[in-house]
């Protein structure tokens, strides 16, 4: 260790520390996109899931439990390796123009986000009491407008932290990405190390935007939760 | 492609996913993930104590640093942490086996969840039962030991087994320093064979779901258990 010489340099300017900052971008790029899409499909899958119809429910129900005990890694293996098969044709070259890497990446991370996703919008809607529900129907509301402007409201209010701490998540997940040739941070790091030797300077300035990306998350779900539920914790 | 899922590809390599070249070679595919996942769980379990001790205690000297780590580890992702230990290892060590690397990489990330559980489950028990001990005249670290411990351990439990089953499935970043666990089998005959990657990889992932599954379901059932003794 005392034989290393730091080299601060090599990260603070240059081609290197260009690559670095691309590699946040296509981090921060794969992570927006796989959140907003993982939100939807999240959202679809809660309420597949508290839906009355069996067949509705069995699927969400399988889904939930296979993407979320089954390794990111794998899955993004089989949507870059084993995907065409199951894909028509016309979406396989659609995926070739836009760049297969970065698609199957997202894919992937947003099949296995909006698992997890799911659970949390589940749990913050079967954390309203039951009496909440009977109260407003029997106000007279129907059960879509006791939904709309009772449960989901509350509901809302605390599935916000969970899903926040959800993006960190995934900007911590996309660092898989890399496995399959997307240009991500942790790949470009691994590169400006195996390029300049720097492996210490490299991982420490991939380190570095990790924790601040994790730090404005934290800071961003304090803010929120003293400034929006504020009103729950004062008895 | 002459069949849609031609699962001979399965068959031929089963042993090699199962255990790699075991017998004759050193282990690999399935038997691998899970000397690694049982491995870095029993090390991460007293790291994740210590830790999660450590990050309650009331010493700010001790606390702060202790906090600041696992936030640290917590915020990164662990396919950072393993190129981390894989690069400074060698450095401190000398040359460590890529299995090795890893299962300290795992171990290390773990702990720091590891040690959110133990501090949740700590703090879980109440107050109450800490004064009683402290006045009966045992010292603090009685307390923790035959008090508090004991009874937020058994809180702890499903949460520790949920953590197991991200272990198995963080196990397969191995592949990324090549050790041959379950899937780096998978890319590997896939790089061989290069016509069934969508057989291969569909049912490497069934290999995990059998396995995280029937350890989520464990991890329900024990809760439901537990508090349904609580209550009584």
């Amino acid at each position: 260790m005392l034989a290393y010489r730091f080299d601060w340099s090599v990260i603070t300017s240059g081609a290197y520390h260009d690559w670095l900052v691309s590699g946040v971008i296509v981090t921060l790029k794969l992570s927006v996109v796989s959140i907003v899409f993982s939100f939807l499909v999240g959202l679809l899958i809660a309420v597949m899931r508290m839906s009355h119809s069996g067949p509705f429910r069995w699927f969400a129900h399988a889904y939930l439990e296979f993407f979320r005990n089954t390794p990111l890694l794998v899955q993004i293996f089989f949507w870059y390796f084993g995907s065409y098969k199951v894909l028509p044709m016309f979406v396989n070259d659609w995926l070739n123009e836009v760049g297969f890497e970065f698609a199957a990446a997202a894919v992937a991370l947003t099949i296995y986000t909006s698992a997890f996703i799911a659970e949390d919008i589940r749990s913050g809607v079967l954390s309203i009491p039951k009496e909440q529900m009977e109260a407003a129907r029997s106000a007279g509301f129907s059960y879509l407008q006791a939904m709309r402007f009772v449960i989901l409201p509350q509901a809302v209010r605390i599935t916000v932290p969970p899903l926040i701490n959800q993006f960190l998540n995934l900007a911590k997940n996309s660092s898989l990405a890399m496995t399959i040739g997307v240009m991500e941070l942790t790949y470009q790091a691994r590169q400006v190390e195996s390029y300049t030797f720097k492996g210490f300077e490299a991982f420490s300035a991939a380190t570095v935007v990790y924790v601040v990306i994790s730090l404005v998350i934290t800071l961003v779900v304090n803010v929120y939760n003293n400034k929006v539920l504020n009103i729950h914790r004062a008895r | 492609m002459d069949q849609f899922f031609n699962l001979s590809v399965i068959a031929n390599n089963f042993t090699y996913f199962m255990v790699g070249r075991f017998p004759d070679g050193p282990l690999g595919g399935l038997g691998l993930t899970l000397y690694l996942a049982v491995t870095a769980c029993i090390l991460s379990f007293f790291g994740g104590l210590i830790l999660g001790l450590l990050s309650l205690s009331r010493r700010r000297l001790i606390r702060y640093p202790t906090l600041a780590f696992i936030n640290l580890l917590r915020s990164m992702p662990l396919l950072m942490v393993i190129f981390w230990m894989y690069f400074l290892l060698p450095a401190f060590l000398g040359k460590v086996p890529e299995t090795q690397t890893v299962i300290i990489a795992l171990t290390l990330f773990t702990s720091a969840y590891m040690s959110r559980i133990v501090a949740a489950g700590v703090e879980g028990v109440p107050r109450g039962q800490t004064e009683a001990a402290l006045s009966t005249g045992l010292s603090h670290a009685q307390t923790m030991l035959y008090v508090v411990l004991p009874q937020g351990l058994r809180n702890m439990i499903p949460s520790f087994v949920n953590q197991f089953v991200s272990l198995i499935k963080d196990t397969s970043l191995a592949f990324i320093v090549g050790v041959s666990e379950l899937t780096h089998v998978g890319t590997q005959i896939n790089n061989r064979d290069m016509a069934y990657p969508t057989e291969i990889f569909v049912f490497v992932a069934l290999v995990y779901f059998l396995l995280c599954f029937a350890f989520t379901s464990l991890s329900r059932w024990l809760e439901h258990r537990l508090s349904w003794r609580k209550a009584v």
